[in-house]
This record gives structure tokens, C-alpha cells and sequence, in this order.
């Protein structure tokens, strides 16, 4: 695979708050409640984006929901998302099958950054449907594999019948250049796996802590225990990016809804370095 | 239409005329002439609001406004001054970013749908009355916006402007007030927005008081506004016009409502614990008023609406505010649970996490939120009490 830069981010739409209609061509059945929907663009135009940006989807009739891109950058096949049915607009979206449109506005946000691993060893931290957002750049440091040290993926679920991707996770694990540790939170006697917290793979994973970046891809409350466990490891603040989740209405900067501290989740981030937001993330409520 | 830009300061040698009242309304006929829709400060309702202005009588001629925490009066004052009162509930941006407009609608088409966005005419404004507070609000919305460049976070990787905005204020022409009177929750000294217009407008004038008839010392800031005081009634001004105008501004300067305290944005960034916000918390109705009167509070949401085939739907936003619980929702449940947070969230990005965001500060001091508050919620006092606490050590 061609290791080169990824092409300039291109502004998707000349007006960012109309949607582009989508088609769907797949539809795949994940685990227990989520779903991966792979569309087509119906304009013609293509779509680019960069591992970790984020579209808005639209379910004609229902609403709007911001969803991270979970495919491949480099595959024009498809724009993919991988789903989890949680709220009015997301069990709409259960129901659709190929052959339906869907609205799609983006790519918003700012991209997990992948040069300034260059060199180093790459930890990913993810658990349960953190893998999806977070796939898009395991899939690109894969990419450009040369480029970096060891890779090494920490995932955890909660049982064993929602690990998401396992098809795809088990292909990992196959690879020479690549760790992938796997736990479960609970299993049902005589499973041979791994059980327990995805800070306790931190603690056993193979990587140099003074030349690594590490990527955690958690919800706000089970970053803290990831962070934790990275910096017991010896991880500085300055190579751990993490990212977080807000209300989105408008995906730009307009609205107002997502911002956090002196920052709009939606632009500044998804993606963060922790150092660059550690004073803000012990304040309740902010 | 070539401005001075918001933070240059006013042109080298701006070309000045006095106008009396006769000059004041052959500026308002020439601007309805030019195909502007004038809209400037008149009464209605027992406020002073911005509404259309087909002369100079529409204005609000002889009326004070005394203003105080959550209290609002008009009173009479010089008959003969037709902007002696200061900012009223309404700001501009509900002409420049108003508070419903439709984004798109949609038509279902088989299984899939086509999206259309309304082709709506930009409506040429001339902005009669805008203060030096709103005129630096502005501004700062021509940054939230992608319109002007900013110093803020994200500087210079801006991919996005709200177009409807920039149509709407590249359309308007401005006819800027320099502040005579200070109201009693004025504090635009303080954080250096007026009382006297620094630019950003094509005419400014300030009002002559005690002449015993209406006199204005009007001043092009843009060549758009150069010649349109140049096909008005007036005579040239002179220095001592010039004088007494500066007099005029110094007089309002000196008679501020209230004070901002030096360096609140750092203050309150490093106060996000402080006991105080419980304490305003405790009075605080969580109504959302100072939002929606604030000149630069910009957050808004959408609505999406179906009609009863469900095979037509429309996209709209409205103007939103952080004072509500819904604001921050993401699934199980929102951020901002308490009032405390939400008060939080407002005061520290208006004046603090702005900064960080756009280089400036959200506040321009127009006293609004004071004024408005319906339990005389004051922003200057809130900070205030933070400073003396720190103070206090």
C-alpha cells in the first residue's frame, strides 16, 4: 500500500449546514445494537476525510447525528459508519436498508494526528464501539507501517459477545507487526481469554514508554483509568491523544453546543493531546 | 463597499458635516432612497427597540432610559436630542443572524430525497443608532462567523463561514452613535468597546447637546459613507464641533453604570471551583434572557419539521441558549445538569474561554444582561466579587 501523504482535505460542501444525499449499498449486522452502514455519495462528488473526522448523518424525516467515520481513507469503495442504536435518529437508521438514502454533511473535526508518531512505538486504548471511530487510523498506521515501531492494540468489552470487528481483530492479531490484546470485562466460565479492565492490558503491553504515542478512543469516564495506566507506564501527557464527545448540532463552530472550556469539540476537536486539555478535564460539568 | 476595518481604528481624515434635524432626516430619505431598509432605535411597547424608521419623527425624540439590575424605565429628557437614551432589550444581530431562518427543506424522491436550500434575497439594511458597545459586538460575531480573521485557537484554519451572515453584513451600511449619556449598566469603558465608535461603520454621529436645536457632527468612516454625507443638508464642521463632541463622549465616559474588573478572563479561568458560583446559582432563574438579549451570544439549534404526509421536511435554526438543560444533552444525559454550570458556562466563555476561542473578548459592556436580568443578575458584580475573594487570599 502506497505509504505517501493523504491528499489535502478538500471542504465538502460550499454550504457545510446542507446535507449531500447518500445511498446506502451495504447494510452489516454487528453485535447486540449497532450496525455498519456503507454508503455511496449521489452528487458524484467525491467524499475525502481524514481517520478520526466525523460526518452528521440525516435520517430523512427523523434528525441529525453526529457519527465518526469507521472505514478505510484510502478506500474510495465507500464512505462507512459503523452505528450504535441509542436515540430517535440512530434506531431510525436501524431500519433502513440498501437502496435508501441517507443526508450526510462533513467531514468535521480535527484528525487524529499521524506523523507525529513517526518513529515511535503506537499504542491504541479502545473498548466496546471505540473501536469504530478508532479503526480509521489503525487502518492508516497500518498503511504505513515503515513509518513506526511496534503497533499495538489494547481492546476491551464488555462480554464476550460485543467485541466489535472480532473478524477483523482476529486478522490483526494474525499479523507479525502488530499486538492486539483482547479482555473482557466478564465471561462465562471456562472462557480461555483474557478478563478484566483495558488498563490492565496497558500494564502487560509490549512497547517502549519513552518513544511511544499513544491513542485512547474511550468514553469521558474510562479515559481517566487509560490515562492513568499510561502514565504509570511512563507515557507523558504530550504523546497521548484522546478523544471526547459533546452535543453537535452544526459540526463548525456556529452553534455553540459542543463546547468544552475555551475549546468547540466540533473544530478543536474531537481529538485531543491531553496535555492540551488535562486542566480542564477534572471540572464537573463543564 | 470599502470600510474601516473593526480594529484599525477610524479612517486618517474622516470628511465631517453638521446636520440638524432636517440633515438627520434627509440622511434617513437618501438611505431609503439608495434602496436601504432603515431600521433604527424607536419606541414600542414602553422599550426602545430597533424596528424600521421611515423619518427622523420615528425616532425616539426626548426619551431617557434609566436602566438598573433588572429594571428598565424611559423617562423624558431633552426634547431636542433624539439619542440621549443608550441600548434598548433588541441588539443588530437579530437583522445580521435573525432569530429563525430556514436552512433547507426536503422532498422524499422514491427512496432517497432531494435538498433545497430557500433563495432567499439578502435584505439591504442601513443600521441607524449603532452604538460603539454593538459595534465592537459586531465584530466579534464577524469572527465567531469566519467573516474576520482572529487570533483564537483554530486562527487561520477556518474552512467554514456562515454565508448568510456575511451576506447580510456586507450588505448593511452602518450609521454609528457616539454615546452622549452613559445608562446605569453601562461598562463599555472598562472593557474597551466605546462610548465612541473606534470604526467599522460608514457614518458616525454624535449628538451636540445644548444648542437648543438638534445638532449632529456627523463623519464618514468609509468612502460609501463620504458620499452619502456629501449629498446632505449640513454645513462643514469646525474644530470647536469637533470639540464638543469629544466633550459629549467624555461627559458619557466619565458616568459609566458599572465596571468591568481589569483581567477577568484569566480571573475566572483559574476560579472554575470558586464558592461564588453556587452563590449566583442560587438566584439565577436559568431564563435565558441575558442570552438572547447579549449582542454576541451566538448559539443556536435546529429543528427539523415534517408536514403530515412526512414527505416534506424543513430544516430551521433558532437562536438556543446554554441556560438550558437540553443544551448539552448527549445520550444518557446532559453535561451541564446543574445551574451552576450553565451560569458557568455563560459567564466564563463571555469573558474568559472567548479569548481562547477567538482572541477577543465576548463582552462589549452594553450592560444588557444586567438590565434584563430578572433578578438583577450583574455580571461586572459577579466578577467583582471573584477578584475580592482572590484579594482576600
Amino acid at each position: 500500500m502506497d505509504s505517501a501523504l493523504l491528499p489535502p482535505t478538500t471542504i465538502a460542501s460550499a454550504d457545510p449546514m446542507v446535507p449531500r444525499p447518500f445511498r446506502i449499498v451495504r447494510r452489516l449486522r454487528e453485535v447486540d445494537g449497532c450496525f455498519t452502514l456503507v454508503l455511496e455519495s449521489q452528487d458524484g462528488r467525491p467524499y475525502v476525510f481524514r481517520p478520526g473526522q466525523f460526518n452528521m448523518l440525516y435520517v430523512f424525516g427523523v434528525g441529525e447525528v453526529a457519527i465518526s467515520v469507521s472505514g478505510d481513507c484510502r478506500d474510495p469503495g465507500g464512505l462507512v459508519h459503523t452505528v450504535r442504536e441509542v436515540g430517535t435518529v440512530t434506531r431510525a437508521m436501524a431500519a433502513l436498508r440498501p437502496g435508501d438514502s441517507i443526508g450526510v454533511r462533513g467531514p468535521f473535526g480535527h484528525p487524529w494526528p499521524i506523523e507525529e508518531a513517526y518513529g515511535q512505538d503506537v499504542l491504541f486504548v479502545t473498548g466496546t464501539i471505540g473501536l469504530a471511530p478508532l479503526r480509521p487510523l489503525i487502518l492508516e498506521v497500518l498503511n504505513r507501517r515503515e513509518h513506526f515501531g511496534k503497533v499495538v492494540l489494547c481492546y476491551g468489552s464488555r462480554g464476550t459477545h460485543d467485541i466489535l470487528y472480532e473478524g477483523q481483530l482476529h486478522q490483526w492479531r494474525g499479523r507479525f507487526d502488530m499486538q492486539v490484546h483482547v479482555t473482557v470485562h466478564s465471561a462465562p466460565a471456562g472462557y480461555r481469554g483474557r478478563v478484566g479492565s483495558v488498563a490492565n492490558l496497558v500494564k502487560i503491553a509490549r512497547f517502549d514508554p519513552e518513544q511511544t504515542t499513544a491513542y485512547v478512543c474511550r468514553s469521558e469516564t474510562m479515559t481517566r483509568p487509560a490515562v492513568q495506566a499510561l502514565y504509570e507506564r511512563g507515557v507523558t501527557a504530550d504523546r497521548i491523544y484522546v478523544t471526547l464527545e459533546r452535543n453537535m448540532k452544526c459540526g463548525v463552530g456556529f452553534c455553540g453546543h459542543c463546547q468544552m472550556g475555551g475549546s468547540f469539540m466540533c473544530k478543536d476537536g474531537p481529538v485531543y493531546r491531553y496535555d492540551t486539555i488535562e486542566h480542564v478535564f477534572s471540572v464537573r460539568e463543564l | 463597499m470599502e470600510r474601516t476595518a473593526p480594529t484599525t481604528g477610524r479612517s486618517a481624515l474622516p470628511e465631517a458635516a453638521i446636520l440638524d434635524r432636517e440633515g438627520l432626516d434627509a440622511l434617513i430619505a437618501a438611505l431609503r432612497g439608495d434602496g436601504y431598509a432603515v431600521i433604527g432605535p424607536r419606541l414600542r411597547d414602553g422599550a426602545i427597540v430597533l424596528d424600521p424608521v421611515e423619518s427622523a419623527d420615528d425616532l425616539s425624540w426626548g426619551l431617557i432610559d434609566e436602566q438598573d439590575g433588572g429594571r428598565y424605565r424611559l423617562v423624558p429628557g431633552d426634547a431636542q436630542t433624539a439619542f440621549s437614551h443608550t441600548v434598548g432589550p433588541q441588539s443588530w444581530k437579530r437583522h445580521l443572524y435573525p432569530p429563525r431562518q430556514t436552512l433547507w427543506t426536503g422532498r422524499r424522491d422514491g427512496r432517497g430525497f432531494t435538498v433545497e436550500t430557500p433563495a432567499d434575497p439578502v435584505p439591504h439594511h442601513a443600521f441607524l443608532g449603532v452604538r460603539a458597545c454593538d459595534l465592537a459586538a459586531m465584530a466579534v460575531q464577524d469572527r465567531v462567523f469566519g467573516v474576520a480573521p482572529h487570533e483564537g485557537r483554530s486562527a487561520g484554519q477556518e474552512r467554514f463561514t456562515d454565508s448568510g451572515y456575511a451576506a447580510r453584513r456586507a450588505a448593511a451600511f452602518i450609521v454609528a452613535v457616539n454615546c452622549g449619556r452613559a445608562g446605569g449598566t453601562c461598562f463599555c469603558d472598562s472593557m474597551g468597546a466605546g462610548p465612541k465608535a473606534a470604526g467599522g461603520y460608514d457614518l458616525a454621529l454624535t449628538e451636540l447637546p445644548g444648542c437648543g436645536t438638534p445638532a449632529f457632527l456627523a463623519e464618514a468612516g468609509s468612502a460609501t459613507g463620504a458620499a452619502l454625507l456629501a449629498r446632505l443638508p449640513g454645513h462643514a464642521a469646525g474644530p470647536q464641533d469637533r470639540a464638543a463632541a469629544d466633550a459629549s463622549v467624555e461627559q458619557a465616559r466619565a458616568h459609566m453604570g458599572r465596571a468591568m474588573v481589569p483581567d477577568a478572563g484569566p480571573l475566572l479561568a483559574r476560579n472554575l471551583e470558586h464558592p461564588r458560583w453556587a452563590e449566583v446559582a442560587a438566584r439565577c432563574l436559568s431564563c435565558a434572557n441575558c442570552t438572547m438579549v447579549c449582542p454576541t451570544c451566538f448559539c443556536t439549534t435546529v429543528e427539523d419539521t415534517t408536514d403530515l404526509s412526512g414527505d416534506h421536511v424543513e430544516r430551521w435554526r433558532r437562536w438556543d441558549s446554554c441556560f438550558t438543560v437540553d443544551f448539552s444533552y448527549i445520550h444518557g444525559g446532559a453535561i451541564r445538569q446543574s445551574g451552576l454550570s450553565r451560569y458557568r458556562q455563560w459567564m466564563t466563555h463571555k469573558l474568559s474561554s472567548w479569548w481562547e476561542q477567538f482572541g477577543t473578548s465576548g463582552c462589549t459592556g452594553c450592560g444588557r444582561c444586567i438590565t434584563w436580568c430578572p433578578v438583577g443578575i450583574d455580571i461586572t458584580e459577579e466578577a467583582r466579587a471573584i477578584h475580592d475573594s482572590e484579594g482576600r487570599g
